[in-house]
């Protein structure tokens, strides 16, 4: 029998208002996976991660860690665990160094080597030089990069990280996607929630989708990205129209006289839009698509389960 | 897993935590208790007679030091593990693979080494004051250690039930101080009313205060054996009723 990263079975969620913020979802994560939890506001990503890390109380379900099962195992199960939360919950108060080596500790990690992986982990991260800096003079992203430093203080094999880029100027987030493909290339598996879909894109080799308490598509991005029948790309075009021309084949609409968006299937490509662009001598100075290619797939799934509600 | 690393972890963090900040938590017991000595020890006490053959500075020593511990104990604890809960780090406990015995042991452990270190310090500036004496050592070690423990776990429950800072100074205002000031510190039991003897022992506190005024002066209105049956049994109880509150994540968990 495979033994998963993460399995889950069942997971069912009703808080004490009568909010049911999980419907028996049923989620599997292979060892060594990039994967992607992605959901609106209020979906119940927060909810799973919760659970997972015995943070919140299941209703009813199964939750297992590499085999463990949080409930007869909780212990086990917490040792696979490293959590990169969506709030700052550090003391503010405490030095970079401390909060990274008291976390360590909690795992029962002598100080010696405690020490040893914190200052590699800071330096991955860029925060040696402020290891002696209280926590709470940090900026935002040094903030949310002490928080992946202390995550992996006692090297978990499952790294949940609940949207860690959020706020994080798009340079700095892109050396934290890096550092996260070099920590899942060594073997840990990651579990990343984000409101970035690039970033899950990017990074990650398969998602789930979950909407209201459900999960609405488990699959591979490559498979979810194949679901994509068309693309919506925006032309700047040179010279101003002043209507939307006819293309055969293709929707299109006049945002304003020098901006055509155009609807491309997949089965027609864009070969054909660009000959019938020429011939009527309308000239492209640059093209754009309209939303991240997932981001369109998402929100078509999303809005999907809003209908049928 | 190596709990006693986990252990030490906690304890440390929460010792230098009190320490960090002796201005706001060691330093304010020892002026306050300069202030009763020389209130009620100099000014009112030199009018007042002598208690089983003690003078009544001299008398009034075990309860305000016993009264030091039991705030600072108190308070560390509940401050302590209420600010872990408003500013979400109790998470970094909670997802450990850390016992729920060994993280209230932690704090605990904290609450008892201010209490003791407080207790010190007082101990020190009651010297200035008038004579300290040890009648009996292990029950003086034995009744402060315990009386920590008990007043810990108190401070550690107040902080698991509270939502609001508000909620954390309520108890200590209107539950701790009052049967602490009633506790006997400043008078004997027996030179009460019949009547409000009998109600003083429905207070748990005097009978702290009584062990240890034995095990300082060798003198208590209660018999040892009894005072020391009645916190031991407190502290059990409020020990377990911690640990259930946790197991079942009342105030951590949703």
């Amino acid at each position: 029998m495979t033994i998963h990263a993460l399995d889950i079975s069942g997971l069912h969620k009703v808080y004490r208002s009568g909010h049911v913020a999980l419907h028996d979802i049923d989620l599997h994560v292979e060892q060594g996976d990039f994967f992607a939890l992605l959901g609106p506001n209020g979906a119940g990503k927060s909810t799973t991660i919760g659970i997972i890390t015995t943070l919140v109380n299941k209703t009813a379900g199964s939750v297992q860690v590499f085999g463990h099962d949080i409930d007869s195992n909780p212990m086990a199960a917490k040792r696979c665990i490293g959590l990169v939360p969506q709030e700052f919950n550090f003391n503010q108060f405490e030095p970079v160094i401390e909060i990274v080596t008291n976390q360590a500790g909690y795992y029962g990690i002598a100080k010696p080597l405690a020490q040893q992986r914190a200052e590699t982990y800071l330096r991955q991260l860029g925060l040696w030089d402020k290891r002696h800096t209280i926590a709470r003079n940090l900026s935002g992203g040094m903030k949310r990069r002490l928080m992946i430093a202390r995550a992996l203080a006692h090297e978990p094999r499952l790294l949940i990280l609940d949207e860690p880029t959020a706020g994080v100027d798009i340079e700095l987030r892109r050396s934290m996607w890096s550092f996260l493909r070099e920590v899942n290339q060594q073997g840990t598996t990651i579990i990343l929630t984000t409101h970035y879909l690039e970033e899950a894109e990017n990074l990650c080799r398969n998602v789930a989708i979950i909407d209201d308490g459900k999960i609405v598509a488990n699959t591979s991005i490559r498979t979810l990205l194949n679901q994509l029948i068309c693309e919506t790309v925006v032309l700047d075009l040179q010279e101003p129209l002043n209507h939307a021309p006819h293309l055969a084949g293709y929707n299109s609409c006049l945002v304003d006289p020098c901006t055509l968006e155009v609807e491309i299937p997949r089965s027609q490509g864009v070969n054909q839009l660009f000959q019938q662009l020429t011939a009527q001598e309308i000239k492209v100075s640059s093209l754009r698509n309209k939303a991240n290619r997932l981001e369109e797939l998402f929100l078509r799934l999303v809005e999907n389960g809003a209908e049928k509600r | 897993m190596n709990a006693s690393i986990a252990l030490r972890t906690i304890v440390t963090k929460e010792i230098r935590r009190f320490l960090r900040i002796w201005i706001q938590t060691v330093l304010p017991p020892m002026i306050t208790t300069a202030l009763y000595f020389i209130i009620f020890g100099q000014l009112i006490g030199s009018q007042i007679s002598a208690i089983a053959s003690y003078s009544y500075m001299e008398y009034i020593v075990p309860g305000l030091i016993l009264m030091a511990v039991i705030t600072n104990s108190y308070s560390n604890v509940v401050s302590s593990f209420y600010g872990a809960k408003f500013s979400h780090y109790v998470e970094e406990l909670l997802i450990a693979p850390i016992p729920n015995s060994l993280i209230l042991t932690g704090y605990i452990t904290g609450g008892v080494a201010r209490g003791l270190t407080v207790g010190v310090m007082v101990s020190l500036v009651a010297s200035f004051f008038a004579d300290v004496h040890i009648h009996n050592l292990g029950i003086v070690l034995s009744v402060v250690v315990l009386t920590s423990i008990l007043f810990s776990l108190g401070g550690f429950i107040n902080a698991i039930y509270a939502k609001s800072f508000d909620d954390i100074s309520i108890v200590p205002t209107f539950v701790l101080t009052p049967l602490t000031y009633l506790g006997g510190i400043f008078y004997s039991i027996d030179m009460l009313p019949p009547f409000w003897r009998e109600v003083s022992l429905f207070n748990p506190i005097l009978y702290m205060i009584n062990a240890f005024r034995y095990g300082l002066l060798g003198i208590s209105d209660i018999p040892l054996a009894t005072a020391f049956g009645v916190t031991i049994l407190f502290t059990i109880a409020l020990a377990v009723y911690a640990l259930i509150l946790m197991r079942r994540g009342v105030g951590l968990k949703s």
